[in-house]
């Protein structure tokens, strides 16, 4: 409080007016109006609200690194272990290193196919194509969806088991697939005959198109809204030059929506590192279809309690997920000044 | 005289190619709208089938009602209705989902308000708390925010455990919590769109500091807060991971975690879980076919700076 009155509570305004020398003056004399009360009330108005953000979200995320430092499991003592769970975690428990192949997995079909698809279709609709709502309202119905339902509905589609999913009942039912021979589409079994440990089982790739039903909506909405800014003269003059509708997206649009181009990469990078949703239903808890954000879960709240070991691989997603973070608000900044 | 010839008929060429060019636009789209639609398309036909019908066509989900459409009916929901207290979690979300929206709103604008209105030296420092902390996966908190949970003590009414674990008011907590970081990124950059004479005015007219909140900023940001509430209706609405981790038991649970423990059970009659996943879907879906502008709005409006 005592920072804030010597700081002073002028209108925002005048920061930005760059008005340099005028500026004491100008402050004092904004700062004159607002009484005792009036900022006692601003300081609480954000000062409750933050120390309850704090408390929740960032000392909770400190704490996490200090877990991550002990051997905690809920009973019994605890020690300190120094480095023993993050040791652990990158030589002697198998499933990290799966999990961090999934992830990037996450990312790299997310930023190669899912982001892609949905910039692809929001430049189709940009056309005004005639029915072009009904489209677009069709393609954007899976984000409305509560992960728990899609999970229900896509389970429904790829359920091994006879008279649940519709995908293997279709395939035997037909006869195109006798019923032993009928693919696990949840499973943990590669689908090109057992390939090594690098190549994803069958399962990650269903669910990284369950997840890819969600996304390629989500895109296309924040796409075409950056679609509609773009300055129509800008197209014109384009086609007067004789420009293709392709050569002017990419040689005209697309550098021009540089902005949102970035703010959808950073999009896709963070909810790769948060998805956790669909893999923990779809996934029914097999271990090499997991995720970090699963494990943490699995080993220190579902099925085991190991608080320390969980922390640590916390830590890990928090360590990546900054990256991303990072990079979006230092464009913040850049754009506040 | 040739010219005007050869350069309607160009244009005539260039005419059929784009009437080509929609149509296998149409198609294209079509067909993928198609496939985006099905599983949804499925789910609702298998909800009215009858289990029993499923288990005796050898083709199982994919069969044909036997007897036409006599076979289809309501009876999954009128037996979910009568028998699995699908109301009772319905209402377990409306509990949580209404205050926590509204009291989102109510105090993302205010610290929106205070930090875009009033020029402080560390406004810039709040809003990177606030948005860093909603962007983080919220997997990094999960493990020590239950043990907080535990710790906090907390009396009824209020609790009926004495902790602010297993309570409907914890899960609201860490909702307006972890959401106020979106909206106050997307208030803040809102207000600061509107004329800063507005609130030198009403200063001059001798306005205080919660007039000018109450009386001048926060109506002009209606559409601002509209769009973010009709998408925070469906974020809260639709959230199962906080759900599942901060109630111990099952009754007090929304109908999303509710319908996650169903899935888990191999033994469920499919026709009853498709009944069930588009009664828990229908809220929002309802609320995106109706308020489709606003929904765009509102994600739009977070996505615009950068």
């Amino acid at each position: 409080m005592s920072k804030l009155e010597s700081e002073g509570l002028a209108p925002a305004s005048e920061t930005f007016s760059g008005a340099g020398v005028a500026l004491p003056v100008q402050r004092h004399h904004h700062y004159s109006l607002l009484t005792a009360h009036d900022k006692v009330l601003l300081a609480l108005m954000v000062g409750i609200p933050l120390f309850v953000f704090v408390i929740l979200i960032w000392i909770t995320t400190l704490a996490s690194i200090v877990l991550s430092f002990t051997d905690w499991q809920l009973i019994g003592n605890w020690h300190w272990v120094g480095l023993d769970n993050y040791t652990q975690m990158f030589t002697t428990y198998p499933f990290f290193w799966t999990a961090v192949r999934n992830n990037l997995l996450w990312l790299l079909f997310f930023l190669g196919f899912a982001t892609p698809m949905g910039i692809l279709l929001a430049v189709c609709l940009d056309r005004q194509l005639r029915g072009g709502w009904l489209y677009q309202t069709i393609f954007f119905t899976p984000v409305v969806l509560s992960l728990a339902v899609v999970g229900i509905i896509w389970n429904l589609q790829l359920s091994p088991l006879a008279g649940n999913g519709f995908i293997d009942s279709m395939l035997t039912g037909t006869g195109l697939v006798a019923p032993a021979n009928a693919p696990n589409w949840l499973g943990e079994s590669t689908p090109l005959f057992g390939l090594p440990f690098p190549f994803p089982p069958l399962g990650m790739i269903s669910v990284l198109i369950v997840a890819s039903w969600r996304h390629i909506g989500y895109i296309m909405v924040l796409y075409l809204a950056g679609l509609k800014s773009v300055d129509p003269a800008l197209r014109e003059a384009a086609a007067i030059d004789g420009a293709n509708e392709r050569q002017t997206f990419f040689h005209v649009v697309f550098p021009v929506m540089a902005p949102i181009n970035r703010v959808i990469v950073v999009v896709t990078v963070i909810e790769a590192l948060r998805a956790f949703d669909i893999v923990w239903i779809l996934s029914h808890g097999k271990e090499p279809l997991q995720l970090l954000s699963t494990l943490i879960v699995s080993n220190a709240l579902s099925e085991s309690s190991l608080i320390g070991f969980g922390s640590a691989i916390a830590v890990f997603l928090l360590l990546v997920s900054l990256i991303p973070i990072i990079a979006y608000l230092t464009r913040v900044m850049r754009s506040e000044d | 005289m040739t010219a005007t010839t050869f350069a309607g008929r160009r244009t005539m060429a260039h005419t059929a190619r784009r009437r080509a060019s929609r149509i296998g636009l149409h198609v294209f789209l079509s067909v993928l709208a198609f496939i985006f639609a099905w599983p949804l398309i499925y789910v609702l036909y298998l909800s009215f089938r009858h289990y029993g019908e499923i288990v005796l066509n050898l083709n199982g989900p994919f069969s044909l009602p036997d007897n036409g459409l006599s076979s289809l009916s309501l009876d999954n929901y009128t037996y979910l209705i009568n028998n699995a207290d699908i109301l009772s979690y319905f209402w377990n979300t409306v509990v949580i989902t209404v205050p926590a929206v509204i009291l989102t709103l109510f105090i993302s604008s205010m610290v929106a308000f205070a930090i875009s209105k009033y020029s402080w030296k560390f406004n810039l420092l709040v809003l990177m708390i606030f948005t860093a902390g909603n962007l983080l996966p919220p997997q990094v908190i999960v493990i020590p925010l239950v043990r907080l949970f535990y710790a906090i003590p907390l009396f009824p009414p209020l609790s009926d455990n004495g902790l602010l674990y297993d309570q409907t008011i914890g899960v609201i907590l860490i909702h307006v919590t972890f959401q106020t970081g979106f909206c106050v990124f997307v208030l803040s950059n809102y207000m600061k769109t509107l004329p800063k004479e507005l609130n030198e005015a009403a200063m001059m007219d001798g306005a205080g500091v919660w007039t000018i909140y109450s009386k001048v900023i926060l109506p002009l940001c209606t559409p601002a807060v509209a769009a973010l509430a009709v998408l925070e209706s469906t974020w809260i609405y639709n959230d199962f991971f906080w759900s599942l981790f901060l109630f111990q038991s099952g009754p007090k649970r929304p109908i999303t975690a509710a319908l996650n423990n169903l899935n888990g059970t191999y033994f469920v009659d499919p026709t009853q879980l498709a009944a069930l996943s588009v009664m828990a879907a229908i809220p929002t879906v309802l609320i995106y076919l109706l308020l489709q502008r606003f929904f765009v709005r509102g994600l739009t409006l977070g996505a615009a700076k950068g």
